[in-house]
């Protein structure tokens, strides 16, 4: 798939909750299909500070108004100017970056963990991974219920389950202590995770160790997004590969975290 | 339409453009973006004889007006360059240049000559000036006898356009510079990245894995711009002036100080089709001044 630089149009910047927002984008020419674990690389160009572009995964897509969201956590200075943009106004953007995801085969059950800013490849992948949704179940975990972003819109393509740290939504605890992952993890045949590091790395070690096809999707730092600038590296069983073109999507087996 | 071509040595360049080693991959990962025949040249992903895995993550930091990089030469190796890379750039009409790396004078003159054999490549930049390796690199580029040692044995083993890029951290470029130039290089192209780093208070910790890094970006461009014009003063060779260009105004600042050609670095990690349109602002330029060729403008700065 041909990367461009395109000037996309803000039509909408909706806060979703106290740090994160929705932002939607739009072409003047038909996008390329985007599929989930595919990211876009946004010039935030407001302050010396924000040099570089931001990574944002993709969240939604609708080819027929050329539109697709991102989620934007704020995590720092570049996200943060990011979220007071303004419908109406002009953003460039690279696009599509990235591999995304292993879709799952038609009769396989799944389960999607999602944490944070990695909530975004989950519910883009319970939505289009083509499956019954009886099949999805989508673990979503958050520090709080007030940190958790309403996933209405996503319910009918999955079960959902949430986890917070003090109780206040779903069970009490870590998404590695839910029920549906602590006693039924083998019964998945692909695990797909976006998250936090130690979320991630504690979903890799149980799925390999359940012998579970697992996915996840890095976020390391990066300067470019297309495979140039070489700083995002990862290290796998076959040396330092680029998150942002041999990834960002891995499969654990991949990588060298158990070492 | 003034004429943007310009030479270096016997080589010419359809204008002074090029992109700058470790910001544009083989020339391949750009392409998407930017149709490569239209650059002046593209100066490949630093190369070295074996292959190098390069630094531990994480390799960047983004800073005020630039970043910090420690990649450290991550590259597949001469081996792979020539058989997997060479044959689907060589006949795409622009100059690929290798930039060459060595941990030892033997290392660089064995890969100049490897290069020398490669029809299509009609220069190679000769890096001592690489600040995130341990050995090699940047240290040889900070002493004018340790820069005319390997300068001098390249040059035997190389026929070619030798193009000698520079280190900022060192007391007198301009010493330098002349010390290159008194072993044969055609050119010498600067300036490489500044020696910085970046801490976290938060976790009082460098970001950087390597602790130090190399500064590039707009933050560094007034320093480059000042060694370009010193080194102009300097030498005789025609210079490549780079440090923080990120539109056409920048690059023909670098022009004004005296440089002949430009690169363009960082700026490609923003936008990576920026280069055409830098070629189109400097032609604007030239006529808008009523300029015939930008090698009218070369070091043509009013003092």
């Amino acid at each position: 798939m041909k990367k461009t630089i395109r000037e996309l149009l803000l039509i909408e910047n909706t806060q979703l909750n106290h740090d994160n927002f929705r932002l939607v984008l739009q072409s003047d020419a038909e996008l390329p299909n985007m599929v989930p674990g595919q990211f876009v690389n946004v010039e935030i160009s407001q302050a010396t500070e924000i040099f570089l572009r931001r990574p944002f995964s993709v969240m939604d897509t609708d080819a027929e108004n050329k539109t697709f969201s991102l989620l934007v956590k704020i995590l720092g200075r570049g996200s943060k100017v990011l979220t007071t943009y303004q419908a109406g106004e002009k953003i460039s953007v690279i696009l599509p970056l990235g591999k995304g995801f292993t879709l799952p085969s038609a009769n396989e059950k799944v389960l999607l963990i999602g944490g944070g800013s990695g909530v975004a490849p989950m519910l883009f992948l319970a939505k289009t991974c083509g499956l019954d949704p009886a099949r999805v179940h989508v673990l979503l975990g958050a520090r709080t219920k007030a940190d958790h972003i309403d996933v209405n819109a996503y319910k009918s393509f999955g079960n959902f389950w949430f986890t917070t740290e003090n109780g206040s939504l779903g069970e009490k605890g870590f998404v590695t202590q839910h029920a549906i992952y602590k006693s039924k993890l083998s019964e998945f045949d692909k695990i797909y995770a976006c998250g936090p590091a130690p979320m991630m790395k504690a979903v890799a070690a149980d799925a390999r160790s359940a012998g579970v096809f697992c996915e996840v999707s890095l976020e390391n730092m990066m300067a470019c997004g297309f495979g140039v600038c070489l700083c995002c590296v990862e290290k796998t069983v076959s040396g330092n590969k680029c998150v942002c073109t041999e990834g960002p999507v891995f499969n654990v087996n991949e990588l060298t975290w158990q070492n | 339409m003034a004429e943007l071509g310009i030479k270096i040595k016997d080589l010419f360049f359809k204008n002074p453009v090029l992109t700058a080693s470790g910001t544009c991959g083989f020339g391949e990962e750009i392409a998407d973006f930017v149709d490569l025949s239209v650059l002046g040249g593209v100066v490949m992903k630093g190369t070295t004889l074996k292959p190098r895995e390069g630094n531990d993550y994480p390799r960047m930091a983004e800073t005020a007006s630039g970043m910090l990089n420690a990649v450290g030469l991550q590259n597949k190796g001469v081996t792979n360059f020539i058989k997997n890379i060479y044959p689907n750039i060589k006949d795409i009409s622009t100059n690929f240049i290798v930039n060459v790396n060595g941990s030892t004078i033997e290392e660089y003159v064995e890969l100049a000559e490897r290069i020398n054999e490669l029809e299509k490549i009609p220069a190679i930049e000769l890096n001592i000036s690489c600040p995130n390796v341990k050995e090699g690199g940047m240290a040889f580029g900070v002493s004018c006898a340790s820069a005319e040692r390997v300068v001098k044995a390249v040059r035997k083993a190389y026929d070619k356009t030798l193009i000698v890029k520079l280190s900022p951290n060192v007391t007198d470029i301009a010493g330098i510079a002349r010390a290159v130039e008194s072993e044969g290089a055609d050119s010498v192209s600067l300036v490489n990245t500044f020696l910085g780093m970046a801490i976290d208070s938060k976790t009082r910790k460098p970001v950087l894995s390597t602790v130090t890094g190399g500064l590039s970006g707009p933050a560094i461009k007034p320093i480059a711009l000042r060694m370009v014009w010193q080194v102009y003063h300097a030498v005789n060779i025609p210079v490549i002036g780079m440090g923080g260009i990120m539109n056409a105004t920048d690059a023909i600042e670098f022009i004004l100080a005296g440089a002949t050609a430009v690169q363009i670095g960082t700026a490609m990690f923003i936008d990576p089709a920026i280069p055409v349109r830098i070629i189109d602002g400097i032609d604007h330029y030239l006529d808008a001044n009523q300029y015939g060729s930008v090698n009218d403008i070369i070091g043509s700065l009013q003092i």
